[in-house]
């Protein structure tokens, strides 16, 4: 009882981790209506940003804003210059240029930072929560933040007028674009915003993993497993999908024999295509309908 | 989610471009690929023989994602694991059992079939990114289940297991390099002719007709689940086909050779050739080979970057990838005429 009780809690710091980029994908989501597979590239060179402005002896949250800020104008840039020009091409197109983004990022920032591993920061320090615990401090630190990013976003979705227009332009252009609503424009704040998110979950989470160029691939698959569980129309959902998946990954390495240990990922991803063929939509998901 | 890809510019058959129709010009065009195809293992070195035998072995296995994307509209980023199951039957069969290579082909094809259409049935209540995910998903999984305990007696686990490469049979006077250029195209040239008579079939129809409309498909009597998933098991065939070629070319398998980073290339390879078109898979066989090759000899530190590069320019510059450029092409010269 007390094995299982750990092995939750061990989960729950990972599913922390992962609960940060399912929050980041799904923002990403809501704005564009697809899925970006450049997110964790995104997220890694903010971070390195982070970094750099750090080792040049910026105080960490002058350093954490900053970042935000950047990643936020680099996020609005990429979508004006990337996908902008092909704006009219078939989706299959959009997820190459994705692909295409993720290659650049990643060999732009070894060949900047190089592939070293290299330690970052945390604004909560190292030592356990509670007495005995197995949550250390920065990882209740990241679980409040992400929890905090959650209800901001939702805010900002549900109770601001250009969370709305952002909404609107994402699920249906052509008519929020007759209801007055800059739908281009729309789309490159959902960038924005989703690389500024993005930069958080990177800036949270390297002090767990380490920085460096290929940090983030098994964390956006994670990210996207647990936002898919959640559901993607909902942010409480993926973060609460992320969670899932960190101590089902946690649970199946701990209570399966011999294959458990050797495949974890592969059960964890398992399980979870498992629930979509029960609820194909997520957890928290709405159903899609559409007009015949 | 795949509209008809450049249909305004199509120019129809009787179409006529410098006094030819078109038609006519699609089979000159064959006969003079055939030309070069059949000059390739006299003209080049071997090291080149081989390189053009793997983008063939790829344009085979992006054909096979083509058939499940392109005509049957089921998104799929997980087709390195078939690669890897196709490879990993011939090389176990030739390894373990002293099978002659060509029985390999046969045998990898039943397997992936089974299991693509076995895959292709949960698959079946997933759509868009959620199929994405799960043939991701599966993309993953492999490697690790290859270099697991309770298989690695049969896959010789993190190893691999290397093969011997097979010589030209009856004494014919190639090496090995060109003996294999030779299989290689003689089985492509089967499953190019099979797929296109496929998609040309009633059942091509019926995949055509499911992608671009479900509900009305099903309305005519096409019997969706069913073909949706004979797609799945027919596109895992093609693809673990290209797969047991490439471990008989390459003579070795290792799990990390088929990591999600094949599934990527497969992806890219297709959406670069066209989505929907059969020629346009060999383009993005070759894209898929070469190119990474070329950005790394611009510079090696920053070749990731330039590959993105050159993948960006191709979107911008033929959004329908090759084929669509083709279609466009085409469409004007024939425009000229009139």
């Amino acid at each position: 009882m007390e094995l299982l009780l750990h092995q939750i809690l061990a989960g729950l710091a990972t599913g922390g981790i992962y609960a940060c980029m399912a929050l980041a994908v799904v923002m990403i989501y809501q704005a564009i209506d697809h899925l970006n597979f450049a997110q964790g590239e995104m997220a890694m060179f903010s971070t390195f940003i982070a970094w750099q402005l750090i080792q040049w002896g910026v105080p960490y949250w002058l350093a954490f804003g900053a970042t935000i800020v950047i990643s936020f104008a680099a996020g609005i840039v990429i979508e004006r210059v990337v996908l902008k020009p092909i704006h009219d091409a078939p989706i299959l197109s959009h997820v190459v240029a994705f692909i295409a983004l993720l290659a650049i990022l990643n060999s732009a920032a070894g060949f900047i930072w190089d592939y070293t591993i290299k330690n970052f920061p945390s604004p909560f320090g190292a030592g356990p929560l509670m007495e005995g615990g197995l949550l250390s401090k920065h990882d209740g630190g990241m679980i409040f933040v992400t929890l905090l990013m959650l209800v901001l976003l939702y805010l900002f979705f549900r109770h601001t007028r250009i969370g709305l227009a952002m909404r609107a332009a994402a699920a249906n252009p052509e008519s929020a674009r007759l209801a007055g609503i800059r739908v281009g424009w729309m789309n490159a704040l959902g960038w924005g915003m989703a690389a500024a998110v993005g930069s958080v979950a990177g800036m949270l989470i390297a002090p767990v993993v380490f920085l460096e160029p290929n940090m983030m691939i098994s964390i956006l698959l994670y990210g996207f497993a647990g936002a898919v569980v959640g559901g993607l129309t909902s942010p409480g959902g993926a973060v609460l999908g992320g969670f899932m998946v960190g101590v089902m990954e946690n649970l199946a390495g701990t209570y399966i024999p011999v294959v458990g240990r050797e495949m974890k990922l592969s059960i964890a991803l398992f399980i979870i295509i498992a629930v979509l063929c029960v609820k194909p939509s997520g957890l928290f998901g709405r159903p899609v309908v559409t007009r015949v | 989610m795949h509209g008809p890809v450049g249909e305004k510019h199509l120019a129809p058959p009787e179409a006529e471009i410098g006094g030819i129709k078109l038609a006519r010009w699609k089979l000159i065009l064959l006969c003079i690929g055939f030309v070069i195809a059949a000059a390739v293992p006299f003209v080049l070195k071997n090291f080149f023989i081989f390189q053009i035998t793997l983008a063939i072995i790829y344009a085979i296995a992006i054909l096979g994602l083509n058939l499940l994307t392109g005509f049957n509209g089921q998104f799929s980023l997980g087709h390195s694991a078939f690669y890897a199951i196709g490879a990993y039957t011939a090389a176990i069969m030739m390894d373990g059992f002293d099978i002659n290579y060509v029985w390999t082909l046969p045998a990898a094809a039943i397997v992936c079939f089974v299991f693509g259409f076995l895959f292709g049935l949960p698959a079946l209540r997933l759509e868009g990114v959620y199929l994405a995910l799960a043939t991701f998903a599966l993309a993953i999984a492999i490697p690790q289940v290859l270099k697991s305990t309770l298989v690695e007696h049969w896959t010789g686990g993190v190893q691999g297991i290397t093969l011997i490469k097979p010589d030209a049979p009856f004494g014919l006077p190639l090496n090995s390099d060109q003996w294999l250029y030779v299989f290689t195209g003689i089985v492509a040239i089967v499953m190019y002719w099979c797929a296109g008579n496929l998609i040309r079939s009633r059942t091509g129809r019926a995949l055509i007709a499911i992608r671009d409309h479900p509900v009305a498909a099903s309305a005519m009597g096409i019997n969706v689940s069913l073909y949706k998933s004979l797609t799945f098991g027919v596109s895992a065939l093609y693809t673990g086909v290209a797969g047991a070629l490439g471990a008989i070319a390459i003579a070795f398998v290792a799990p990390d050779s088929f990591t999600f980073q094949l599934a990527i290339a497969l992806f890219v390879g297709l959406v670069v050739g066209g989505v929907t078109s059969i020629p346009g898979t060999i383009i993005g066989g070759f894209f898929v080979l070469f190119v990474p090759n070329i950005a790394e000899s611009f510079s090696k530190g920053l070749a990731g970057a330039v590959y993105g590069v050159i993948l960006l320019l191709v979107i911008y510059l033929m959004p329908m990838g090759a084929a669509g450029l083709g279609r466009l092409v085409t469409g004007r010269l024939a425009k000229q005429g009139h």
